[in-house]
């Protein structure tokens, strides 16, 4: 373990070895996101996922935000456990009859002020499952949605900026009210 | 005693049903079947509803010999295969949720994916419209002094699938956990009828996020069975390159995070570093990181050039560089072995029992590997080992996926070298009777089951059975007598999918 450490200590970080055109989009995003955030709700924001019937696809996406090549605690954004810690939900799937009231329940256990945001093509109107005896349909239809970040599943990047643009329009709503 | 040849003649066989046969049984032959499901001589791979038929795949273990029998159910029943062989419960409450037929001495007959919400009853099935309404869901009795209950989701905190977990402990002692299920039920199976096979592939992908190739990889042979079409050379390889590098993605994430669940977040790091760079690579050559929607029925869709398998190469040498590290990292690092060793042990007599595959089932001394056992191409044509062990614990189910890394890698190898040229795929065309075919692929949790009858190029139904079916039962028998700290560590190792049984 020792040498596995200590190599970390002098092998230059994962976020710069991206390949080229990630790397650029990566450290842009980065530097946009970290500005952004901190203009609005000081150093963090605190991300509760919700699972509301997805394939499990999107999580694994999502769960990539957190490796070594993207790292998005490094700008204050952090996933908790609870609800009661979230200033935003972040929603996957269609919604499902069976999580409908599961993901009612959630939101109203965030603490205002909170922003939903629907993660996938599912989330946004069922997707390929719209119509289905057993689907409510996008997740606008049972939690007020600011922002759906479109994919099949979409990639870390681009999740990363979907966060960036819900940053960007919490902001300008802060500054005009 | 008969052999699964000698069952099928019993029978009415249905003439277009391949590669296996299915025939039509009486009661008499039904119960005969039970009855060797539960002496132990044959496994149970499948048990699934039409709107006035059930189906049973059998596979005879010494012979790999795979066989469909079907009862017919006029009165809306069927002899109970779950009361007397526990497998089949969970799969017998379902057919009873979306067909409403009812198997006759279930000694439980609670809803199981249906929880009062879908505003029709019997959906796949004689419909009826039934108001949405919120029911308690009676879980199992529990008596005794100082026993308490913990109850969990079906929000949970990560990013995880939903699911609810009720824990019995008598202080830190789990003595019993029930779960249930069915909250990412999304239909699909209502979906899939009467959907065109492009349609129904995509639909077969979206089963379970993780398993997209091998759903798709199994829907695909299926189809292709029932079709008797011949996939080219060519598609058919790139398919198991497809698999392997699902498979490698996945168990790297997994070693990780069950590393993760006993706080050791060094591994967990730098196995998502490996698991990363393969979704990359996946990304770069066939354009998507998850390599979704590239196994169709007939082949595949894209192909793979030099400089594709350059890149594949070269992160294959790069884990074939960083992972032994993490191995040995792994295997001295005494807190973490405390934590692994002897934790969630699953006995092999359950693992046979319960026909429980991937490394659930070999790390309880079960040998099943579709590749292996089954030998689907090009698997028939390559060399592999299957790790197998018996402790049955965590540790063990962390060295199976140890262990078929490797082999991956190895398979890789020989499929990047010996990849023949050809065409990518044939036209799957159509035909106007109904034709039946069945599949089983070996996804990196185990075997994918789909079964299908296509009509006039539309599937008139389809099931698919994940290996979780016979997984999550499992799961509850190896948290006994553990502490409920070791849950998540647990059921990291089992590494379940919600969406996959939900369906």
């Amino acid at each position: 373990m020792r040498k596995l450490l200590f190599e970390s200590l002098f092998r230059r970080p994962f976020t710069e070895q991206a390949p080229p055109s990630n790397d650029v989009a990566v450290t842009e995003l980065a530097a946009a996101v970290g500005r952004a955030a901190r203009r609005r709700l000081g150093r963090s924001l605190s991300i509760r996922e919700v699972d509301a019937g997805s394939c499990n696809g999107c999580e694994l996406e999502i769960h990539a935000l957190n490796n070594a090549y993207y790292d998005v605690e490094r700008f204050g954004l952090r996933f908790v456990a609870s609800p009661r810690h979230a200033d935003v939900i972040m929603v996957t799937g269609p919604v499902t009859k069976n999580m409908r009231e599961a993901l009612e329940r959630t939101y109203d256990a965030v603490p205002n002020p909170k922003w939903v945001v629907a993660v996938g093509d599912c989330a946004r109107d069922g997707g390929c499952f719209a119509g289905s005896y057993a689907v409510v349909g996008g997740v606008s239809q049972v939690v007020p949605v600011d922002l759906h970040i479109p994919g099949c599943p979409p990639s870390p990047v681009a999740i990363l900026q979907g966060l960036l643009a819900l940053l960007d329009r919490t902001a300008k709503s802060a500054t005009s009210t | 005693m008969p052999s699964l040849i000698d069952l099928m003649l019993e029978g009415r066989q249905v003439q277009q049903h391949s590669p296996w046969p299915r025939a039509t049984v009486d009661a008499s032959v039904w119960a005969f079947a039970v009855g060797e499901l539960a002496q132990g001589r044959w496994s149970l791979l499948g048990l699934w509803g039409e709107p006035s038929m059930v189906h049973m795949a059998i596979m005879d273990g010494h012979t790999a010999e795979i066989a469909t029998i079907s009862v017919d159910c006029p009165d809306h029943s069927y002899p109970s295969v779950g009361k007397h062989h526990p497998p089949a419960l969970r799969l017998e409450r379902t057919i009873n949720d979306m067909f409403g037929l009812s198997a006759e001495g279930l000694p439980d007959t609670r809803p199981w994916l249906e929880h009062n919400r879908w505003g029709v009853r019997f959906p796949l099935g004689d419909r009826i419209i039934a108001p949405s309404k919120a029911s308690p869901y009676v879980f199992l009795p529990v008596e005794g002094d100082s026993l308490h209950q913990i109850a969990v989701g079906p929000v949970h905190a990560g990013i995880i699938e939903p699911g609810h977990f009720r824990f019995t402990a008598s202080g830190e002692t789990v003595v019993r956990l029930e779960q249930r299920l069915g909250y990412t039920h999304k239909g699909i199976e209502g979906l899939m009828t009467g959907a065109s096979l492009e349609r129904a592939v995509q639909l077969a992908g979206r089963v379970s996020g993780d398993s997209t190739v091998a759903y798709a990889f199994a829907f695909s042979r299926a189809a292709e069975a029932a079709l008797q079409l011949i996939v080219p050379d060519r598609a058919v390889w790139l398919r198991a390159l497809l698999a392997e590098l699902e498979r490698l993605a996945n168990h790297l994430g997994d070693i990780g995070a069950i590393c993760n669940d006993a706080s050791f977040a060094l591994m967990h790091a730098l196995c998502s570093v490996l698991r990363e760079s393969i979704l990359r690579a996946s990304n770069t050559v066939f354009g998507h990181r998850l390599m979704r929607d590239i196994i169709v029925p007939g082949g595949v869709t894209r192909d793979l050039n030099d400089e594709g398998k350059d890149i594949i190469q070269a992160t294959l040498d790069n884990i074939r560089l960083r992972f032994p590290a993490l191995v040995e990292l792994y295997d001295n690092t005494a807190s973490l072995q405390d934590r692994t060793v002897d934790t969630g042990v699953l006995k092999p007599a359950l693992a046979k029992q319960y026909a429980a595959g991937g490394y659930i089932g070999r790390a309880s001394g079960r040998s099943f590997d579709a590749r292996s056992t089954l030998g689907y191409p090009p698997y028939d044509a390559l060399r592999f080992d299957v790790p197998v062990l018996n402790e049955g614990d965590v540790n063990a189910r962390v060295w199976i996926r140890v262990r078929e890394v490797e082999q991956s890698l190895l398979l890789i190898d020989q499929i990047l070298d010996r990849l023949p040229e050809g065409p990518l795929g044939t036209h799957a065309g159509h035909r106007r009777e109904a034709r039946e075919g069945m599949a089983t692929v070996e996804g990196f949790r185990g075997d994918v089951l789909v079964w299908l009858r296509l009509r006039d190029g539309r599937v008139e139904r389809c099931h698919m059975r994940d290996p979780s079916w016979f997984q999550w039962p499992l799961l509850e028998a190896a948290i006994e007598g553990n502490i409920v700290a070791d849950f998540p560590l647990c059921n990291k190792s089992f590494n379940c999918s919600y969406s996959g049984q939900d369906l």
